[in-house]
């Protein structure tokens, strides 16, 4: 197959023509990979204080380890060469060595020099991560983890949401404003990972952790569930808005207003109040007061539905509620089986949830 | 037969040899037999099916896992493969493996005729493999009498409250916990029976400071079982009585704790890796020195520091933990203690350097898999100090980083000291030699898999891919590294089915290998390939750590120098 098969794997994999490869589109793949490696959710491209503190120590380990395997592995590959069996060989055995307790002691002394440097070095950030006072103007979620959606309330203004979390950016400088997660467990456990902000901690079911993001400009942060929690733990999505003061602000008082009365969409309201969907889901200033699912109140305000998994449009909207399982096979709420009349009647009256 | 061993008075040669059997009567002799080499052989043998079962489910998620939002698998398939494979891996790949080879090796190794419990021997096998046929039952009734099959499907470590019956429909986690139950007190009966025999049993001569050092990690890997298999065991039968008898142990909505679990699980899952790769180094300890021609470097200190892994390791589990949310303080304990393992650890590999340093290698196929081994485990204990800064480990925990990291250290330490248990043994449990043409191609092809797939798989884990997740989104950058490490899993079958057409080839027709065909210096080389059923007519009596050694080169004995 000589040189034509990779270039033609290539030329598949950047759609061009066949049997030839387009440079422009080579380097667009290659910037867009690592566009997306640096933006991501790279534990290496950090975005937050506890994230921060976090890289800076891992880095320090890994130089530490690079240097033990740098040493290490070049003595096996000196060994290898050197004291290899030539051909020539006369046929006698080496010098019997059976051991040397000063060489014991050397390599035992530095490793225990190695992991007393080490061991200090981990302590403080453990210290710095998990022993910091929590400032005053901190911004307070709890978050509760559900199968297989996030609930966030805010406590300090009455709100609840569901998936996107929205969070002030912080300028860590001498008032910096970070947001500190209580963690709880509605079911079993789960484990809030987004790298770029803070290393994960556990929701722990019958248990409450707590920990702290401290993002330092405003952009979308990508995570999900990091604890096995049953069928659809692959789609428990996080997106962490973080917002300038003003504009988390802004957001915070769109999301305390009750929901929109559209009349417009009555009909609508009406399927959704007489079906079982109001034991699940909560709509703020109507009879659905329901706990088991995502509040509703300001559906329409995420970009996204079905924790992170799909945009939140008309028709992917329509879709969900008439079979979850067909986005996300295994997720715990069931297909109402409503007609398409009805279907279209709720679709209409949830979009107006703004 | 004329006796040429070393040794006079080995065989008996006083009897005729048996006539020609029935193949029922041979069938019926393994079924019922109780001697530690056949049973030793059908540990081995039925691990190498579970083997390739357990690789069968690891490729099936592979190819599920090569793009993102592929739709080859079902979720309830994937989580039904990943439980499955990690279970079986360790359970009914990794254990009875490594126990068969100690079954086979020990008795021989110390000049004893059998192990010191027969009858447990054989009990404890029968009832390991019941619990793995158990376990794979569950594809056909995992749900009951009534219901449709399915695998248990709440991961090897079965956390709770997901085992709960509210939050798994069926009973696979009961095929769970009642096959590997069984497997368990397999487990510990043959850890029973390995300290007996070891401190009982030895030929005269054999102080425990003359022992092979195979000898010593297995007294040692057998001692810990005996502190780590019963918590698993407990907790699967409190899950068991939470689950059926009104039990709340781990019940959290009625106030049990999920936490207790989780340090039941892992007191027993730490010191088990160790139980797993302990025997892997004793391959390392009698294979280096072989193919270096030296003693191995450092025997106290070898000892030495693998007692010190056995205490040591029964004091780090909660590194498993540090996301939990314990408390800096105990994170702080179990930094400490996961350092301080590395440190023996180390030791080991920088003897083993020092056993090649001035030698004259021979790179037969078992070196080479002893040379991969150490090159790859240094990286895995690498990664593993690594994960042991907790700060660190709260990004790379339950993320692919770590499942690099555990295969590493299993794949690339533990099996591969097998592979070099394999072709350096094989000769003489059966008599012949594994081709070596096919042995250098199985090498090459793993270790070509091997690093495909399992050094990419850490990229993964850095750019934020949890663990578990039976797809993902594309456009996290995830998609290339994820295929690479699909085609290094190819790799690997290939190479493993050359392993077994070897394997099975060799069987019929390898070269016959007489009694010591890698001129070594232990006693089971001091018998016939294979041995005979009583292994030593008379028993022998040994003055050094080499006893071969001594009668090869009577003018310059190890015992002059011990």
């Amino acid at each position: 197959m000589g040189v034509r098969g990779p270039r033609k794997a290539a030329a598949v994999l950047l759609g061009s023509s066949f049997g030839e490869i387009n440079m422009n589109g080579l380097i667009r793949y290659l910037s867009h990979l690592y566009q997306t490696i640096v933006h991501s959710s790279n534990i290496f491209a950090p975005a937050s204080a506890p994230a921060h503190d976090i890289f800076r120590l891992s880095m320090f380990v890994l130089a530490i380890t690079m240097c033990i395997f740098l040493i290490v592995s070049g003595l096996l590959l000196y060994v290898l060469i050197r004291f290899r069996q030539r051909v020539d060989d006369n046929g006698r055995e080496p010098a019997q060595v059976y051991g040397s307790n000063q060489i014991e002691l050397s390599w035992t002394v530095i490793p225990v020099l190695i992991v007393m440097v080490l061991f200090l070095a981990t302590v403080r950030v453990i210290l710095e991560i998990e022993h910091t006072r929590e400032p005053v103007n901190a911004l307070n979620v709890i978050v509760v983890g559900h199968q297989f959606w996030w609930e966030f309330r805010y406590p300090q203004y009455g709100i609840v949401t569901a998936n996107e979390l929205h969070v002030p950016v912080s300028d860590g400088s001498k008032n910096p404003t970070p947001t500190y997660l209580t963690l709880l467990a509605a079911d079993v456990n789960h484990s809030f990972w987004v790298p770029r902000l803070a290393g994960k901690t556990d929701l722990i079911a019958n248990r409450v952790n707590t920990m702290w993001i401290q993002p330092e400009a405003a952009g979308l942060y990508l995570g999900q569930c990091a604890e096995y929690c049953g069928l659809q733990h692959a789609h428990m999505l996080l997106r962490v808005y973080a917002q300038s003061p003003a504009d988390f602000q802004q957001w915070v008082e769109q999301q305390q207003q009750k929901a929109v009365q559209d009349p417009s969409v009555a009909e609508g309201r009406a399927v959704f109040e007489r079906n079982a969907c109001i034991n699940c889901h909560t709509i703020a200033g109507t009879v659905a007061t329901g706990h088991f699912g995502p509040d509703l109140t300001h559906l329409m305000s995420r970009e996204t539905i079905a924790s992170g998994v799909v945009p939140n449009t008309r028709d992917i909207l329509r879709h969900w509620i008439e079979n979850p399982d067909s986005l996300k096979p295994g997720a715990l709420m069931p297909a109402m089986k409503l007609g398409d009349h009805d279907l279209d009647a709720v679709t209409a009256y949830l979009l107006t949830l703004r | 037969m004329a006796d040429s061993l070393p040794i006079s008075g080995t065989l008996d040669l006083t009897r005729a040899p048996a006539p020609k059997r029935l193949a029922l009567e041979v069938v019926h002799d393994w079924i019922t037999t109780v001697d530690h080499k056949k049973i030793g052989l059908m540990y081995i043998a039925s691990s190498l099916v579970f083997l390739a079962v357990g690789g069968f489910e690891a490729l099936l998620m592979r190819i599920q896992l090569s793009v993102s939002n592929e739709k080859f698998l079902s979720p309830q398939t994937f989580n039904e493969m990943f439980t499955m494979h990690g279970t079986t891996m360790i359970f009914f790949v990794a254990m009875p493996m490594l126990f068969g080879f100690a079954n086979y090796l020990v008795p021989l190794m110390i000049g004893a005729r059998d192990m010191a419990f027969p009858r447990l021997n054989a009990f404890s096998f029968w009832i390991a493999l019941f619990g793995g046929l158990l376990l794979y039952f569950s594809f056909l009734g995992g749900n009951g009498l009534y219901g449709d099959g399915g695998a248990p499907l709440v991961g090897w470590f079965a956390y709770a409250p997901l085992t709960a019956r509210t939050f798994t429909k069926g009973n696979s986690t009961d095929y769970w916990a009642l096959g590997v139950l069984l497997s368990g007190i397999g487990t510990i009966g043959t850890a029973l029976n390995l300290v007996t025999t070891t401190l009982c049993m030895r030929c005269k001569g054999m102080k425990l400071t003359r022992m092979p050092l195979l000898v010593w990690l297995i007294l040692i890997t057998a001692g810990m079982i005996f502190v780590a298999i019963p918590p698993l065991s407990a907790a699967q039968i409190m899950l068991l009585i939470d689950r059926y008898v009104g039990g709340h142990f781990f019940d959290t909505q009625a106030g049990g704790s999920a936490i207790i679990w989780m340090h039941f699980f892992w007191i027993f899952g730490h010191p088990e890796v160790y139980i797993l790769v302990l025997p892997a180094f004793g391959f390392a300890n009698e294979i280096i020195p072989v193919f270096s021609r030296k003693p191995i470097f450092g025997y106290q200190a070898m000892v030495a520091a693998t007692v010190a892994i056995g205490f040591v390791s029964l004091s780090v589990w909660a590194h498993h933990m540090f996301t939990v949310g314990l408390g800096a303080d105990a994170d702080t304990f179990f930094v400490l203690s996961t350092m301080i393992i590395g440190i023996p650890t180390g030791i080991k590999i920088f003897n083993w350097l020092a056993t090649m340093w001035g030698g004259k290698l021979r790179f037969t196929v078992p070196m080479l898999f002893c040379v991969a081994f150490l090159f790859q485990f240094l990286i895995a204990g690498l990664t593993g100090i690594m994960m042991a800064v907790a700060p660190f480990d709260w990004q790379l925990h339950d993320s692919y980083f770590v499942v690099a990291h555990f295969h590493y250290v299993i794949v690339g330490g533990i099996l591969f000291c097998l592979f070099a248990a394999f072709y350096f043994w094989f000769p003489k449990m059966t008599g012949r030699m594994m081709s070596d043409t096919l042995g250098k191609w199985h090498f090459w092809l793993f270790v070509a898999g091997f690093h495909l797939t399992f050094d990419f798989m850490h990229v993964p884990g850095i750019l934020g891919m949890p663990r578990r997740v039976y797809t993902y989104e594309a456009g996290r950058g995830w998609d290339i590294w994820n295929l690479v490490v699909t085609i290094g899993a190819f790799v690997q079958l290939i190479a493993i089915v050359v392993f077994v057409v070897n394997l099975i080839r060799s069987l019929s027709s390898g070269d016959p290998a007489g009694n010591d065909p890698w001129d070594a210096w232990t006693l089971e080389w001091a018998t016939t390939s294979p041995p005979p059923v009583y292994n030593f007519a008379t028993e022998p009596i040994v003055r050094s750590r080499r006893p071969l050694w001594d009668l090869k080169h009577p003018e310059d004995p190890d015992w002059k120098y011990e």
